[in-house]
Protein backbone atom coordinates (compact mmCIF):
# COMPACT_ATOMS: atom_id res chain seq x y z
CA UNK A 1 0.00 0.00 0.00
CA UNK A 2 0.97 3.86 -0.38
CA UNK A 3 4.18 2.55 -2.25
CA UNK A 4 4.40 5.53 -4.49
CA UNK A 5 4.31 7.70 -1.56
CA UNK A 6 7.23 5.69 0.30
CA UNK A 7 9.11 5.06 -2.95
CA UNK A 8 9.20 9.33 -2.26
CA UNK A 9 9.88 9.51 0.89
CA UNK A 10 12.87 7.87 -0.03
CA UNK A 11 13.69 10.63 -3.05
CA UNK A 12 13.52 13.20 -0.63
CA UNK A 13 15.86 11.04 2.34
CA UNK A 14 18.34 10.74 -0.58
CA UNK A 15 18.39 13.99 -2.08
CA UNK A 16 18.32 15.45 1.85
CA UNK A 17 21.81 13.21 2.35
CA UNK A 18 23.58 14.47 -1.00
CA UNK A 19 22.15 18.01 0.67
CA UNK A 20 24.36 17.35 3.71
CA UNK A 21 27.43 15.92 1.57
CA UNK A 22 27.90 19.74 0.20
CA UNK A 23 27.02 20.62 3.79
CA UNK A 24 29.93 18.89 5.21
CA UNK A 25 32.02 19.07 2.02
CA UNK A 26 31.70 22.72 1.85
CA UNK A 27 32.61 23.01 5.94
CA UNK A 28 35.79 20.40 5.51
CA UNK A 29 37.17 22.45 2.42
CA UNK A 30 36.91 25.75 4.27
CA UNK A 31 39.19 24.44 6.97
CA UNK A 32 41.14 22.98 4.73
CA UNK A 33 41.60 26.17 3.27
CA UNK A 34 42.04 27.75 6.44
CA UNK A 35 44.79 25.60 7.19
CA UNK A 36 46.58 25.80 3.82
CA UNK A 37 45.64 29.73 3.07
CA UNK A 38 44.75 28.18 0.05
CA UNK A 39 43.06 30.51 -2.16
CA UNK A 40 41.57 27.79 -4.27
CA UNK A 41 39.97 25.81 -1.77
CA UNK A 42 37.71 29.31 -0.99
CA UNK A 43 37.09 29.48 -4.60
CA UNK A 44 35.44 26.30 -4.43
CA UNK A 45 33.33 26.86 -1.27
CA UNK A 46 32.20 30.31 -2.40
CA UNK A 47 30.96 28.33 -5.81
CA UNK A 48 29.55 25.45 -4.11
CA UNK A 49 27.09 27.57 -2.53
CA UNK A 50 25.61 28.02 -5.12
CA UNK A 51 24.55 23.73 -5.52
CA UNK A 52 23.62 23.89 -1.48
CA UNK A 53 21.08 26.98 -2.61
CA UNK A 54 19.24 25.21 -5.83
CA UNK A 55 19.13 21.61 -3.31
CA UNK A 56 17.28 23.81 -0.55
CA UNK A 57 14.68 24.58 -2.28
CA UNK A 58 13.92 21.22 -4.45
CA UNK A 59 13.88 19.40 -0.97
CA UNK A 60 11.80 22.28 0.37
CA UNK A 61 9.17 21.75 -3.39
CA UNK A 62 9.03 18.01 -3.00
CA UNK A 63 8.31 18.45 0.94
CA UNK A 64 5.78 20.71 0.37
CA UNK A 65 4.43 18.62 -2.46
CA UNK A 66 3.96 15.84 -0.37
CA UNK A 67 2.56 17.20 2.54
CA UNK A 68 -0.08 18.41 0.18
CA UNK A 69 -1.05 15.58 -1.89
CA UNK A 70 0.12 12.78 0.27
CA UNK A 71 -1.33 14.38 3.84
CA UNK A 72 0.87 11.90 5.85
CA UNK A 73 0.56 10.95 9.22
CA UNK A 74 2.55 9.89 11.97
CA UNK A 75 6.06 8.70 11.75
CA UNK A 76 6.20 9.72 7.97
CA UNK A 77 4.55 13.45 8.97
CA UNK A 78 7.75 13.81 11.76
CA UNK A 79 9.69 12.72 8.74
CA UNK A 80 9.06 15.18 6.49
CA UNK A 81 8.85 18.04 8.91
CA UNK A 82 12.23 16.77 10.12
CA UNK A 83 13.59 16.98 6.45
CA UNK A 84 12.04 20.53 5.81
CA UNK A 85 13.95 21.97 9.39
CA UNK A 86 17.41 20.10 8.61
CA UNK A 87 17.42 21.27 5.07
CA UNK A 88 17.21 24.76 6.43
CA UNK A 89 19.95 24.47 8.93
CA UNK A 90 22.26 22.39 5.94
CA UNK A 91 21.75 25.61 3.98
CA UNK A 92 22.87 27.79 7.27
CA UNK A 93 26.00 25.22 7.62
CA UNK A 94 26.54 26.06 3.67
CA UNK A 95 26.37 29.73 4.54
CA UNK A 96 28.80 29.30 8.19
CA UNK A 97 30.95 27.75 5.53
CA UNK A 98 31.29 30.49 3.64
CA UNK A 99 31.46 32.83 6.27
CA UNK A 100 34.69 30.98 6.91
CA UNK A 101 36.54 30.86 3.34
CA UNK A 102 35.59 35.02 3.35
CA UNK A 103 37.81 35.46 6.24
CA UNK A 104 40.33 33.38 5.01
CA UNK A 105 40.06 35.45 2.55
CA UNK A 106 40.94 38.34 4.45
CA UNK A 107 43.65 36.77 6.52
CA UNK A 108 45.29 36.34 2.68
CA UNK A 109 45.79 40.03 2.32
CA UNK A 110 47.69 40.19 5.62
CA UNK A 111 50.64 39.62 6.76
CA UNK A 112 50.77 35.87 8.26
CA UNK A 113 51.56 36.30 11.91
CA UNK A 114 51.79 33.96 15.25
CA UNK A 115 48.29 33.41 16.41
CA UNK A 116 48.42 30.66 19.55
CA UNK A 117 44.89 28.73 18.69
CA UNK A 118 44.01 25.49 17.18
CA UNK A 119 41.38 26.54 14.30
CA UNK A 120 41.96 23.69 12.55
CA UNK A 121 40.54 21.58 16.16
CA UNK A 122 37.53 23.80 16.36
CA UNK A 123 36.84 22.70 12.68
CA UNK A 124 37.40 19.17 13.34
CA UNK A 125 34.85 18.92 16.42
CA UNK A 126 32.06 20.97 14.37
CA UNK A 127 32.80 19.15 11.34
CA UNK A 128 32.69 15.55 13.48
CA UNK A 129 28.82 16.69 14.64
CA UNK A 130 27.64 17.40 11.12
CA UNK A 131 28.98 14.11 10.17
CA UNK A 132 27.43 12.25 13.15
CA UNK A 133 24.06 14.17 13.05
CA UNK A 134 23.34 13.23 9.43
CA UNK A 135 24.78 9.31 9.96
CA UNK A 136 21.92 9.61 12.78
CA UNK A 137 19.73 10.85 10.24
CA UNK A 138 21.16 8.10 7.40
CA UNK A 139 20.11 4.97 10.42
CA UNK A 140 17.35 6.47 11.77
CA UNK A 141 19.46 6.16 14.98
CA UNK A 142 18.12 8.60 18.03
CA UNK A 143 21.19 7.37 20.34
CA UNK A 144 23.83 8.81 17.76
CA UNK A 145 21.86 12.36 17.40
CA UNK A 146 22.27 11.81 21.32
CA UNK A 147 26.23 12.22 21.01
CA UNK A 148 26.07 15.53 19.23
CA UNK A 149 23.91 17.12 21.66
CA UNK A 150 26.55 16.06 24.15
CA UNK A 151 29.67 17.28 21.83
CA UNK A 152 28.23 21.27 21.65
CA UNK A 153 29.07 21.94 25.19
CA UNK A 154 32.96 20.77 23.90
CA UNK A 155 32.60 23.12 20.86
CA UNK A 156 31.12 26.14 22.98
CA UNK A 157 34.39 25.42 25.42
CA UNK A 158 36.69 25.33 22.31
CA UNK A 159 35.22 28.86 20.98
CA UNK A 160 35.58 30.05 24.16
CA UNK A 161 38.95 29.62 24.55
CA UNK A 162 40.00 31.13 20.91
CA UNK A 163 38.05 33.90 21.89
CA UNK A 164 39.63 34.75 25.52
CA UNK A 165 43.51 33.99 23.53
CA UNK A 166 42.34 36.38 20.58
CA UNK A 167 40.96 39.33 23.15
CA UNK A 168 44.84 38.37 24.96
CA UNK A 169 46.53 38.79 21.67
CA UNK A 170 44.53 42.29 20.53
CA UNK A 171 45.40 43.48 24.02
CA UNK A 172 49.27 42.77 23.81
CA UNK A 173 49.82 42.95 20.41
CA UNK A 174 47.96 45.39 18.71
CA UNK A 175 49.60 45.13 15.32
CA UNK A 176 47.56 41.39 14.96
CA UNK A 177 44.51 42.81 15.98
CA UNK A 178 42.67 42.65 11.85
CA UNK A 179 44.50 38.85 12.29
CA UNK A 180 43.23 37.96 15.50
CA UNK A 181 39.59 39.50 14.51
CA UNK A 182 39.35 37.26 11.80
CA UNK A 183 40.40 34.15 13.31
CA UNK A 184 37.63 34.98 16.39
CA UNK A 185 34.39 35.36 13.79
CA UNK A 186 35.84 31.77 12.17
CA UNK A 187 36.08 29.74 15.17
CA UNK A 188 32.64 31.51 16.01
CA UNK A 189 30.72 30.51 12.35
CA UNK A 190 32.52 27.07 13.16
CA UNK A 191 30.59 26.85 16.71
CA UNK A 192 27.45 28.06 14.74
CA UNK A 193 28.31 25.07 12.02
CA UNK A 194 27.63 23.09 15.89
CA UNK A 195 24.83 24.48 16.33
CA UNK A 196 22.89 23.59 13.25
CA UNK A 197 24.69 20.28 13.84
CA UNK A 198 22.70 20.00 17.63
CA UNK A 199 19.63 21.37 15.62
CA UNK A 200 19.62 18.11 13.11
CA UNK A 201 20.09 15.78 15.65
CA UNK A 202 17.02 17.44 17.90
CA UNK A 203 15.20 16.77 14.50
CA UNK A 204 16.24 13.22 14.13
CA UNK A 205 15.32 12.89 17.61
CA UNK A 206 11.81 13.95 16.96
CA UNK A 207 11.48 12.32 14.18
CA UNK A 208 12.62 9.02 15.38
CA UNK A 209 10.86 8.78 18.96
CA UNK A 210 8.66 11.54 19.12
CA UNK A 211 9.68 13.67 21.54
CA UNK A 212 10.88 17.37 21.30
CA UNK A 213 14.05 17.91 23.11
CA UNK A 214 14.78 21.42 21.87
CA UNK A 215 16.39 23.48 24.57
CA UNK A 216 17.11 20.68 27.12
CA UNK A 217 20.57 20.35 28.64
CA UNK A 218 22.71 17.44 27.41
CA UNK A 219 21.42 14.40 29.95
CA UNK A 220 18.41 15.75 30.23
CA UNK A 221 17.56 15.47 26.47
CA UNK A 222 18.92 12.58 26.48
CA UNK A 223 16.60 10.86 29.04
CA UNK A 224 13.46 12.16 27.18
CA UNK B 1 -26.02 18.04 27.44
CA UNK B 2 -24.06 15.39 26.55
CA UNK B 3 -23.18 12.55 29.13
CA UNK B 4 -20.44 10.46 29.24
CA UNK B 5 -19.77 6.78 28.10
CA UNK B 6 -17.98 4.00 29.67
CA UNK B 7 -17.48 0.64 28.11
CA UNK B 8 -16.65 -2.75 30.32
CA UNK B 9 -15.43 -5.33 28.67
CA UNK B 10 -17.91 -5.81 26.21
CA UNK B 11 -18.02 -7.90 24.18
CA UNK B 12 -20.36 -9.29 20.85
CA UNK B 13 -20.89 -12.05 18.47
CA UNK B 14 -22.29 -12.61 15.04
CA UNK B 15 -23.70 -16.55 15.81
CA UNK B 16 -20.68 -18.09 16.91
CA UNK B 17 -18.21 -15.30 15.79
CA UNK B 18 -16.90 -12.99 18.25
CA UNK B 19 -16.58 -9.86 16.65
CA UNK B 20 -15.64 -7.33 19.65
CA UNK B 21 -13.07 -9.10 22.05
CA UNK B 22 -13.47 -7.15 25.77
CA UNK B 23 -13.15 -3.30 24.69
CA UNK B 24 -12.64 -1.00 27.19
CA UNK B 25 -13.23 2.97 26.26
CA UNK B 26 -14.35 6.16 28.33
CA UNK B 27 -15.52 8.97 26.21
CA UNK B 28 -15.89 12.16 28.01
CA UNK B 29 -19.03 14.18 28.11
CA UNK B 30 -19.49 16.67 25.29
CA UNK B 31 -16.11 15.00 23.65
CA UNK B 32 -16.00 14.14 20.06
CA UNK B 33 -14.18 10.10 19.88
CA UNK B 34 -13.48 9.00 16.70
CA UNK B 35 -12.99 5.37 15.99
CA UNK B 36 -10.74 4.27 13.30
CA UNK B 37 -10.08 0.77 11.60
CA UNK B 38 -10.00 -1.14 8.30
CA UNK B 39 -13.29 -2.29 7.33
CA UNK B 40 -14.70 -5.50 9.50
CA UNK B 41 -12.37 -4.23 12.54
CA UNK B 42 -15.35 -3.97 15.04
CA UNK B 43 -15.89 -0.45 14.70
CA UNK B 44 -19.34 -0.08 13.32
CA UNK B 45 -20.16 -3.21 15.95
CA UNK B 46 -19.00 -1.11 18.36
CA UNK B 47 -21.36 2.01 17.93
CA UNK B 48 -24.32 -0.31 17.22
CA UNK B 49 -23.81 -1.98 21.26
CA UNK B 50 -23.62 1.83 22.41
CA UNK B 51 -27.48 2.35 21.95
CA UNK B 52 -28.28 -1.68 21.41
CA UNK B 53 -28.81 -1.77 17.85
CA UNK B 54 -26.88 -4.87 17.55
CA UNK B 55 -29.37 -7.02 18.98
CA UNK B 56 -31.61 -6.04 16.53
CA UNK B 57 -29.41 -8.50 14.38
CA UNK B 58 -31.02 -12.57 14.53
CA UNK B 59 -28.20 -14.45 16.30
CA UNK B 60 -25.93 -11.41 17.96
CA UNK B 61 -24.93 -11.59 21.26
CA UNK B 62 -23.81 -8.73 23.69
CA UNK B 63 -21.63 -9.36 26.86
CA UNK B 64 -20.34 -6.29 29.02
CA UNK B 65 -21.29 -3.21 30.77
CA UNK B 66 -22.30 -0.13 28.98
CA UNK B 67 -23.14 2.92 30.82
CA UNK B 68 -24.52 6.35 29.36
CA UNK B 69 -24.25 8.85 32.07
CA UNK B 70 -25.40 6.79 34.89
CA UNK B 71 -27.05 4.47 32.75
CA UNK B 72 -26.70 0.91 32.25
CA UNK B 73 -27.80 0.35 29.07
CA UNK B 74 -27.77 -3.66 29.27
CA UNK B 75 -29.12 -4.06 33.07
CA UNK B 76 -32.57 -5.91 33.19
CA UNK B 77 -35.04 -3.76 32.87
CA UNK B 78 -34.07 -0.78 30.91
CA UNK B 79 -36.21 -0.14 27.69
CA UNK B 80 -33.78 -0.84 24.50
CA UNK B 81 -36.17 1.84 23.28
CA UNK B 82 -35.48 4.48 26.00
CA UNK B 83 -32.14 4.04 25.46
CA UNK B 84 -32.04 4.73 21.41
CA UNK B 85 -34.29 7.48 22.17
CA UNK B 86 -30.69 8.66 24.50
CA UNK B 87 -28.24 7.55 21.87
CA UNK B 88 -29.09 9.15 18.83
CA UNK B 89 -27.76 7.17 15.28
CA UNK B 90 -27.16 8.73 11.68
CA UNK B 91 -25.56 6.39 9.24
CA UNK B 92 -23.42 6.57 6.41
CA UNK B 93 -25.97 6.66 3.78
CA UNK B 94 -29.00 9.37 4.62
CA UNK B 95 -32.03 7.51 5.00
CA UNK B 96 -35.22 10.24 5.35
CA UNK B 97 -38.69 8.51 5.12
CA UNK B 98 -39.17 9.23 1.10
CA UNK B 99 -42.84 9.45 1.37
CA UNK B 100 -42.68 12.21 4.02
CA UNK B 101 -41.97 15.92 3.64
CA UNK B 102 -39.43 17.59 5.00
CA UNK B 103 -41.43 18.69 8.32
CA UNK B 104 -42.74 15.18 9.09
CA UNK B 105 -38.96 13.67 8.78
CA UNK B 106 -37.71 15.67 11.67
CA UNK B 107 -40.77 15.13 13.84
CA UNK B 108 -40.94 11.28 13.00
CA UNK B 109 -39.89 10.82 16.35
CA UNK B 110 -41.77 12.50 18.56
CA UNK B 111 -45.23 11.63 16.93
CA UNK B 112 -43.85 7.99 17.11
CA UNK B 113 -43.46 8.82 21.05
CA UNK B 114 -47.01 10.09 21.01
CA UNK B 115 -46.28 13.90 20.98
CA UNK B 116 -49.27 15.77 19.81
CA UNK B 117 -48.70 19.46 20.81
CA UNK B 118 -48.84 21.35 17.29
CA UNK B 119 -47.42 24.53 18.59
CA UNK B 120 -44.06 22.83 20.38
CA UNK B 121 -43.81 19.94 17.56
CA UNK B 122 -43.03 23.32 15.06
CA UNK B 123 -40.85 24.65 17.93
CA UNK B 124 -38.82 21.49 18.19
CA UNK B 125 -38.81 20.67 14.29
CA UNK B 126 -37.45 24.50 14.01
CA UNK B 127 -34.47 24.08 16.44
CA UNK B 128 -33.38 20.56 15.10
CA UNK B 129 -33.73 22.36 11.87
CA UNK B 130 -31.65 25.14 12.63
CA UNK B 131 -28.85 22.66 14.78
CA UNK B 132 -28.46 20.56 11.69
CA UNK B 133 -27.98 23.79 9.99
CA UNK B 134 -30.70 23.05 7.58
CA UNK B 135 -33.35 25.56 8.62
CA UNK B 136 -32.30 28.51 6.03
CA UNK B 137 -32.59 26.19 3.38
CA UNK B 138 -35.92 24.22 3.74
CA UNK B 139 -38.20 26.77 5.81
CA UNK B 140 -39.97 27.70 2.96
CA UNK B 141 -40.91 24.02 1.70
CA UNK B 142 -41.12 22.37 5.23
CA UNK B 143 -44.59 20.70 4.40
CA UNK B 144 -44.28 21.19 0.78
CA UNK B 145 -41.14 19.31 0.04
CA UNK B 146 -40.63 15.74 0.41
CA UNK B 147 -37.27 14.86 2.40
CA UNK B 148 -36.60 12.74 -0.76
CA UNK B 149 -36.20 15.55 -2.83
CA UNK B 150 -33.23 17.33 -0.84
CA UNK B 151 -29.54 16.74 -2.24
CA UNK B 152 -27.57 14.04 -0.76
CA UNK B 153 -25.59 16.59 1.91
CA UNK B 154 -29.15 17.73 2.66
CA UNK B 155 -30.68 14.48 3.58
CA UNK B 156 -28.14 13.65 5.50
CA UNK B 157 -28.58 16.88 7.64
CA UNK B 158 -32.42 15.88 7.54
CA UNK B 159 -31.26 13.05 9.50
CA UNK B 160 -29.26 14.52 12.00
CA UNK B 161 -32.36 16.89 12.51
CA UNK B 162 -34.73 13.63 12.90
CA UNK B 163 -32.32 12.40 15.34
CA UNK B 164 -31.77 15.98 17.09
CA UNK B 165 -35.56 15.98 17.23
CA UNK B 166 -35.54 13.51 20.35
CA UNK B 167 -33.36 15.05 22.09
CA UNK B 168 -30.88 12.23 22.75
CA UNK B 169 -27.32 12.81 25.27
CA UNK B 170 -25.27 10.88 22.98
CA UNK B 171 -24.81 11.14 18.95
CA UNK B 172 -23.37 8.12 17.02
CA UNK B 173 -22.24 8.76 13.57
CA UNK B 174 -21.14 5.60 11.14
CA UNK B 175 -19.26 7.30 8.31
CA UNK B 176 -21.85 10.25 8.60
CA UNK B 177 -20.01 12.21 5.41
CA UNK B 178 -18.46 8.78 3.58
CA UNK B 179 -21.30 9.49 0.51
CA UNK B 180 -21.04 13.37 0.48
CA UNK B 181 -19.39 16.10 -1.75
CA UNK B 182 -16.40 17.86 0.03
CA UNK B 183 -18.35 21.04 0.56
CA UNK B 184 -21.06 18.88 2.28
CA UNK B 185 -18.54 16.72 4.22
CA UNK B 186 -17.22 20.13 5.41
CA UNK B 187 -20.50 21.51 6.34
CA UNK B 188 -21.12 18.37 8.30
CA UNK B 189 -17.70 17.97 9.88
CA UNK B 190 -18.74 21.85 10.92
CA UNK B 191 -21.69 20.74 12.56
CA UNK B 192 -19.98 18.38 14.25
CA UNK B 193 -17.88 20.95 16.17
CA UNK B 194 -21.39 23.12 17.20
CA UNK B 195 -23.24 20.20 18.40
CA UNK B 196 -20.51 18.62 20.84
CA UNK B 197 -21.19 21.93 22.98
CA UNK B 198 -24.49 19.99 23.48
CA UNK B 199 -23.63 15.91 22.34
CA UNK B 200 -21.54 14.03 23.40
CA UNK B 201 -20.72 12.23 19.67
CA UNK B 202 -18.94 9.35 18.60
CA UNK B 203 -18.20 9.19 14.48
CA UNK B 204 -16.81 6.10 12.82
CA UNK B 205 -15.05 7.21 9.64
CA UNK B 206 -12.42 5.65 7.14
CA UNK B 207 -11.39 9.45 6.29
CA UNK B 208 -8.42 10.03 8.89
CA UNK B 209 -8.09 13.03 8.01
CA UNK B 210 -11.44 13.84 9.23
CA UNK B 211 -11.16 12.07 12.21
CA UNK B 212 -7.87 14.45 13.10
CA UNK B 213 -10.13 17.66 11.88
CA UNK B 214 -13.26 16.65 14.12
CA UNK B 215 -12.19 14.37 16.99
CA UNK B 216 -10.49 15.26 20.18
CA UNK B 217 -9.56 12.10 20.81
CA UNK B 218 -9.66 8.80 18.46
CA UNK B 219 -9.65 5.05 19.10
CA UNK B 220 -8.02 2.38 16.35
CA UNK B 221 -9.75 -0.99 15.87
CA UNK B 222 -8.12 -3.72 14.29
CA UNK B 223 -9.77 -7.85 14.26
CA UNK B 224 -12.52 -6.56 16.96
CA UNK B 225 -9.73 -4.82 19.74
CA UNK B 226 -9.22 -1.91 20.83
CA UNK B 227 -5.64 -1.47 19.66
CA UNK B 228 -5.00 2.37 20.71
CA UNK B 229 -7.24 5.02 22.62
CA UNK B 230 -5.71 8.35 22.85
CA UNK B 231 -6.01 12.34 22.00
CA UNK B 232 -6.62 12.64 18.53
CA UNK B 233 -3.23 14.45 18.10
CA UNK B 234 -1.31 12.14 19.98
CA UNK B 235 -2.66 9.22 17.29
CA UNK B 236 -1.88 11.05 14.40
CA UNK B 237 1.61 12.27 15.29
CA UNK B 238 3.17 10.11 17.35
CA UNK B 239 1.31 6.77 18.21
CA UNK B 240 1.88 4.56 20.95
CA UNK B 241 1.51 0.92 19.00
CA UNK B 242 2.99 -0.18 16.19
CA UNK B 243 0.12 -1.66 14.41
CA UNK B 244 -1.84 2.19 14.86
CA UNK B 245 0.94 3.61 13.18
CA UNK B 246 1.36 0.85 10.61
CA UNK B 247 -2.28 1.29 9.68
CA UNK B 248 -2.70 5.19 9.63
CA UNK B 249 0.99 5.70 7.61
CA UNK B 250 -0.85 2.92 4.90
CA UNK B 251 2.15 0.51 5.63
CA UNK B 252 -0.87 -1.91 6.24
CA UNK B 253 -2.69 -4.41 4.54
Amino acid sequence: MRTRFHQSLDDLKEKLLRMGGLAEQAVDRAIEAYRLRDANLCQQVLEGERAINTMEREIDELALDLLAMQQPMAVDLRFIIAIVKINADLERVGDQAVNVVQRVMELLKLQDGELSVDIPRVGSVASTMVRTALESFIYARADVAEQVLKTDSQLDQLNAEVYHAMLKTMHEIPALTTQALNTLLISRNLERVGDHATNIAEDVIFWVRGADVRHLFGSQAANR
Amino acid sequence: MGVGIEVRNLKAWYGNTEALHSVNMQMGANQVTALIGPSGCGKSTFVRCLNRMHETIPGTKVEGDVRIGSTDIYANGTPAVEVRRRVGMVFQKPNPFPTMSIYDNVAAGLKLNGFRNRHRLDEIVEKSLKQAALWDEVKDTLKKKSGASLSGGQQQRLCIARALAVEPEVLLMDEPASALDPISTGKIEELIDELKANYTIVIVTHNMQQAARVAGFTGFFLLGTLVEFDKTEKIFTNPSDKRTEDYITGRFG
